[in-house]
């Protein structure tokens, strides 16, 4: 893989322009974490109608692989059932960017995943068990 | 170009440099974070598990004798090396160690409610986490001195803050961020006339430059082995004797008592009342060797060659469109380190390209959260040196950028 093959230049569009970016007032889901090793941040927020995501928007700041999964994980999810939510793997989320990412960056690109699950089981009243992330 | 022919042989000493990283040559650029290790090194410790791999102090033989001598010789190496006498040389595992050692120790017996430490701005989490905990549990309070614009520490504001009287102050010597080296004679000297002790994070200084501790009067002084070409595993603490003497151990166990009893015991002399059960033997012993080949080196030497290369860096660096560089740009002012940003890549996918060439350099907050919420980013990009370096390693970081910004659009 090479440094070209990842960063294309969709991957750079979703980077800089984001059209999920944002907050909501007083979100009914959201939830927040970092990567400690890089820095990377992402926080969601998002609004329940009956049990499908109405608005979601996320802000952050990390590297293009973060940002971007994000981004498009956060389009993704537009009207989604939470159940559906809860089932997300991360092939999906990697197959939905669609580039190699290495095995030291597959932290950045799950980020995303990550706060949104956490935000979605905190919305249910369940505990996020580290193999529900997988 | 001018390079220090001195200096010009060094990479082979180290094997690490024979491999090459995805088909090119290693170019390492992160030896702030760990240096890589000469073959001088790696054979004494390779020696000592082959040879004379047993305790130490418990074992009457042969080789528990020869195992002895050769850790206690490598405990007087790092004693003469900062100029300090054995007895106040406590082996630990690293600088983190170091100072939660003199954070649970001595300060906790003299840091009560409302005492203040001393901080500044620009540490590394490792001596400001522990700090943190020990405000904490005593109800003690934290001050830091503030930082200018240029990244240096403010020193009007270190002479108000030291005249009110603080506990203890604690401070880096050259930091891992800006590579700003801290005027700590000037400032141990200030506030030992307040009274005020004074501990020397000297992670970063130690392995770069000569650091005398008698000329500095630090009180308490803490390095890691593995960042001046010494083991993982193996760090140092100094600290006065008489300070050393007057505090509590902080781990019971053997080797360091004297006499035990069901109903007590009575503590060993210094160092070996803080160095409790089998310590890192091999580790102590490799260290010594380090300690041996920077010698051979001269710290001065080693200081100089940074010197230039940070100097040569500074100066192609700033050429490089849309790049940030923190700390000072005066390089007579810093040593051996330089952060910066380049335009909106973040430092992660610059590490990643930077990668491909075989250039290896730190990226994301570098242990020090608080000073990148100060200067306003959540991340930099890290490059620093050591005596394997060259000018052509620069010229080849200069050329990956270049790459980056092609990879990114810019
Ligand atoms: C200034 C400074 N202090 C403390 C440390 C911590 O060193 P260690 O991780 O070896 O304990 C480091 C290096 O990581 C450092 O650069």
């Amino acid at each position: 893989m090479t440094a070209e093959e990842m960063y294309q230049e969709f991957i750079l569009d979703l980077y800089r322009n984001p059209s999920n970016k944002g907050a909501l007032e007083n979100p009914q889901i959201k939830a927040r974490d970092v990567n400690h090793s890089c820095g990377d941040i992402i926080e969601i927020h998002a609004n329940v109608n009956g049990s499908s995501i109405k608005d979601i928007k996320f802000s952050g700041k990390g590297c293009a692989i973060s940002q971007a999964s994000t981004e498009l994980l956060v389009e993704s999810v537009k009207n989604k059932h939470l159940e559906e939510i809860k089932n997300i793997t991360k092939e999906q989320v990697l197959e939905m960017l669609g580039i190699p990412i290495s095995a030291f960056r597959l932290k950045c690109a799950l980020l995303g995943l990550k706060v949104l699950k956490l935000g979605v089981y905190n919305y249910l009243g369940e505990k996020l068990e580290d193999d529900n992330l997988s | 170009m001018e390079q220090i022919i001195s200096l010009l042989d060094v990479k082979k000493d180290f094997p690490i440099f024979k491999q090459k990283v995805n088909g090119k040559p290693l170019v390492y650029l992160d030896s702030a974070a760990t240096s890589q290790k000469p073959i001088d090194v790696l054979n004494t410790l390779e020696e000592y598990y082959k040879e004379y791999n047993s305790n130490v102090f418990r074992a009457i033989h042969t080789l528990g004798e020869k195992a002895t001598e050769k850790y206690e010789e490598a405990r007087k190496k790092v004693a003469s090396f900062i100029n300090s006498s054995p007895k106040e040389i406590i082996f630990t595992r690293n600088t983190t160690e170091s100072i939660n050692l003199v954070v649970r120790t001595w300060g906790k017996a003299n840091i009560k409610k409302d005492d203040t430490i001393l901080l500044t701005e620009m540490e590394h989490h490792s001596n400001l986490v522990p700090w943190l905990m020990l405000a904490k549990e005593q109800n003690a309070k934290i001050s830091y001195i503030p930082i200018t614009e240029e990244g240096l520490l403010d020193i009007k504001k270190s002479q108000e803050l030291i005249s009110k009287k603080p506990k203890i102050l604690a401070l880096t010597h050259i930091s891992n961020v800006l590579g700003t080296i801290n005027p700590i004679k000037e400032l141990i000297q200030l506030a030992h006339r307040n009274n005020v002790a004074v501990l020397v994070d000297a992670a970063q200084s130690v392995p770069h430059m000569k650091v005398d501790v008698k000329d500095l009067d630090a009180d308490f002084l803490a390095f890691s082995g593995h960042k001046m070409f010494g083991p993982t595993g193996i760090g140092v603490l100094f600290g006065k004797r008489k300070l050393l003497e007057s505090i509590e151990p902080l781990y019971g166990g053997g080797e360091m008592i004297k006499e035990v009893f069901y109903t007590h015991a009575t503590w060993n002399d210094v160092p070996h009342k803080f160095e409790a059960g089998t310590p890192h033997i091999a580790g102590a012993i490799g260290l010594g060797a380090a300690i041996d080949y920077l010698q051979k080196i001269g710290m001065q030497n080693i200081f100089e060659h940074n010197q230039k290369l940070t100097e040569y860096a500074l100066n192609k660096l700033k050429q490089v469109k849309g790049i940030k560089i923190y700390g000072p740009l005066d390089s007579k002012l810093r040593n051996g380190v330089i952060s910066f940003n380049l335009a909106d890549i973040h430092p992660h996918d610059l590490s990643t390209v930077l990668d491909e060439e075989g250039i290896a350099i730190r990226s994301g907050h570098a242990c020090a959260m608080p000073l990148h919420d100060k200067l306003g980013i959540t991340a930099s990009a890290r490059v620093s040196f050591h005596v394997y370096n060259t000018f052509e390693d620069v010229d080849k970081l200069i050329l990956a950028l270049e790459k980056a910004r092609k990879v990114f659009r810019l």
